[in-house]
């Protein structure tokens, strides 16, 4: 005797696509406790910035009587401006100066077979071992003989090229196929056209990876900006707003309206590059 | 156009020598085919032709001028590879006037060559496309029109078919002919897959080991091979070769009869048959025949491919398309007088034909 089998309706397959799994339960609400611990601060910065001098040490997230005038304080004040521009500025140059020299080493690390590569790989690779707290002397003495100390190039010039970026890009670099470069050589173009024309769109989301964990680092980096800039003019957001807790006493709300000015562009690129920051996350292997 | 003159080419690689000084010239306007199996020296060879690799020895002469120590760009070659290496970021259009990147034509005169190439390679309605929407053929029939629009004295083609299915692949081969035929451009052409040499070849260059073994025209080497190695390259099904031993009057073979005498011949010999020239069936006029079991038939409409086991040694015969012998049973397949091959079964070079 055969025995047959119904196949299954749709709606049958579709409620065992439903059906909830222990351990996924699990992980959703392991995701959703790691979620509230890294929002949490996040909201309670907001909800400070709109919150009165006096109202700072209630605890309830939405404030009882909000108000802007914290942040119309500090818009108005010019110095924050200042340092937002220069932020911009600082993460900017950096960013763009690591797209272009990190991918130019990166590019001839992987694609040119010259006598000792290897060893020049692995000089850059074995700086990534030397912690920043013990860079910063020399960088420092290197600053004050340079005459850079309080300038634009002193706050940039240690992050300008990274052994991290070099090693991102050489990785990326190597899965472009070397026929790609061989026929635009039987082309006629040159070693730099080449690599800006044909290798360079190739690895785009590892550039926007780059990019953007280099913009994030220097938007938020504080310990050589505050080493090496002494006025106020040239201070980065984050040095101007732990000024804020030196000069005044430590205002809070102040510091919390400044840190949610500041984190808006973080926000925005999150937003925006959200597709490329994972991609790159997970094309890089790395933590954000 | 240019002739294409390789005098002593050697290739090394530190101690290792993959190119042995080969000697060849490529007369202006030819279509010549390297093949031969994987790591032969054939691509090799080819990408020192455009420069893409050093030449340790010899002289590369592309049309009056030795082109040694000249970059890629200067020998005004072009290439198509394997993988079509056409730009992802880039449209059809783009990729086809990438190859007058650096020529001082006019945006106007470089327009109008990215449209003759596409019309002829049936591009037109494809030119704002990126190469993920198009299909395997597309792609290649792109990057030879990149290679097209240069006008370059020769093409170089390193095995430009081998990611396409059977269907495309034999529909592209009359493409490239075609194209030959049209432009006349001298074009140099590697694969390790003989129906395309056969097929498209005026002449064809077999390599091993770093080293030319033959060069003829596809019916010189299906005819006259110079030893074993080329005769079962060249041909498909490969040609079958029987042991046998040569006794200064006749020659005596395991399963079958060779008539006719053997004068110049004695000892170990290899007898070869294509399996084209090995039907089933009893021979009418003399010639060849040999008997044993069939252990497996391929049909293949027009033929049969009826395998054969004669004491142990597999032989490979035909059979017409209707006719499927039995497996398991005992047939017996003729060739003509003339159909044998005879190879010195030592040196494996070619003795003649018999």
């Amino acid at each position: 005797m055969t025995t047959l089998t119904a196949p299954r309706s749709s709606v049958e397959l579709a409620a065992n696509r439903k059906s909830i799994h222990p351990g996924r339960v699990m992980v959703w609400t392991l995701l959703f406790i790691g979620g509230v611990i890294m929002v949490t601060p996040l909201l309670f910065m907001f909800s400070t910035s709109l919150k009165s001098a006096g109202q700072v040490y209630d605890l309830r997230l939405i404030p009882a009587a909000p108000t802007l005038d914290n942040y119309v304080k500090v818009l108005s004040d010019g110095r924050f401006m200042r340092w937002f521009f220069n932020s911009t500025f600082v993460a900017l140059c950096v960013t763009l100066s690591n797209v272009f020299f990190d991918s130019l080493v990166g590019y001839t690390l992987a694609k040119f077979d010259f006598r000792g590569r290897y060893l020049v790989f692995i000089a850059i690779l074995s700086t990534l071992m030397i912690p920043t707290e013990m860079l910063v002397i020399p960088w420092y003495l290197m600053s004050a003989q340079f005459g850079w100390i309080d300038t634009y190039w002193g706050i940039m010039f240690p992050g300008m090229m990274t052994a991290f970026g070099t090693f991102l890009m050489k990785q990326f670099f190597e899965s472009v196929p070397d026929d790609f470069l061989e026929a635009a050589r039987v082309d006629g173009l040159n070693e730099f056209t080449i690599w800006w024309r044909i290798a360079m769109p190739m690895v785009v989301p590892a550039i926007s990876a780059l990019a953007i964990f280099t913009f994030l680092g220097n938007w938020t980096a504080f310990f050589w900006p505050l080493i090496v800039t002494n006025s106020r003019e040239l201070y980065t957001l984050p040095v101007g707003l732990s000024s804020f807790a030196v000069e005044q006493s430590i205002q809070w709300e102040m510091i919390m309206t400044g840190a949610a000015l500041a984190t808006i562009p973080t926000l925005l690129v999150f937003l925006v590059l959200q597709r490329f920051i994972v991609r790159g996350v997970m094309l890089a292997g790395l933590k954000g | 156009m240019a002739s294409i003159e390789l005098e002593g080419l050697v290739k090394r690689y530190g101690l290792t020598t993959a190119v042995h000084g080969i000697d060849l010239t490529i007369k202006d306007g030819e279509f010549v085919v390297f093949v031969g199996p994987s790591g032969c020296g054939k691509s090799t060879t080819l990408r020192m032709i455009a420069g893409l690799e050093d030449i340790s020895g010899g002289v590369l002469r592309i049309g009056d001028d030795v082109v040694n120590q000249r970059e890629p760009k200067q020998r005004n070659i072009a290439m198509v590879f394997q993988n079509y290496a056409i730009y992802p970021h880039m449209t059809v259009g783009q990729n086809i006037g990438f190859g007058l990147y650096t020529s001082k034509l006019s945006k106007a005169e470089k327009r109008t060559r990215i449209l003759e190439a596409a019309e002829v390679l049936g591009l037109e309605d494809l030119l704002e496309r990126r190469p993920a929407a198009l299909s395997g053929g597309q792609r290649q029939r792109v990057a030879i029109g990149r290679a097209m629009v240069r006008d370059p004295v020769a093409f170089l083609f390193d095995e430009p078919l081998s990611n396409l299915d059977a269907q495309l692949r034999s529909a592209m081969r009359i493409e490239i002919k075609r194209l030959h035929q049209r432009l006349g451009t001298t074009i140099v052409y590697v694969t390790h897959d003989q129906i395309e040499a056969m097929t498209m070849a005026d002449r064809i260059v077999v390599m091993r080991d770093g080293r030319i073994l033959q060069v003829g025209s596809p019916t010189e080497l299906y005819e006259n091979p110079v030893d074993i190695f080329t005769a079962r390259f060249i041909g498909s099904p490969s040609m079958n070769l029987i042991d046998a031993s040569a006794t200064g009057e006749r020659i005596s073979i395991a399963g079958g009869t060779i008539p006719g005498s053997a004068k110049d011949l004695s000892g170990a010999i290899k007898v070869g048959v294509r399996p084209h020239d090995l039907t089933i069936g009893e021979a009418e006029k003399g010639g060849f025949s040999v008997s044993g079991a069939v252990s497996a038939v391929e049909p293949l409409g027009s033929e049969t491919l009826v395998h054969l086991d004669i004491e142990g040694a597999p032989v490979i015969a035909t059979a017409p398309g209707r006719v499927v012998p039995q497996v398991g049973s005992t047939v017996t397949a003729h060739a003509e007088p003339g159909a044998l091959y005879i190879f010195d079964a030592i040196s494996e070079k070619a003795l003649g034909r018999l």
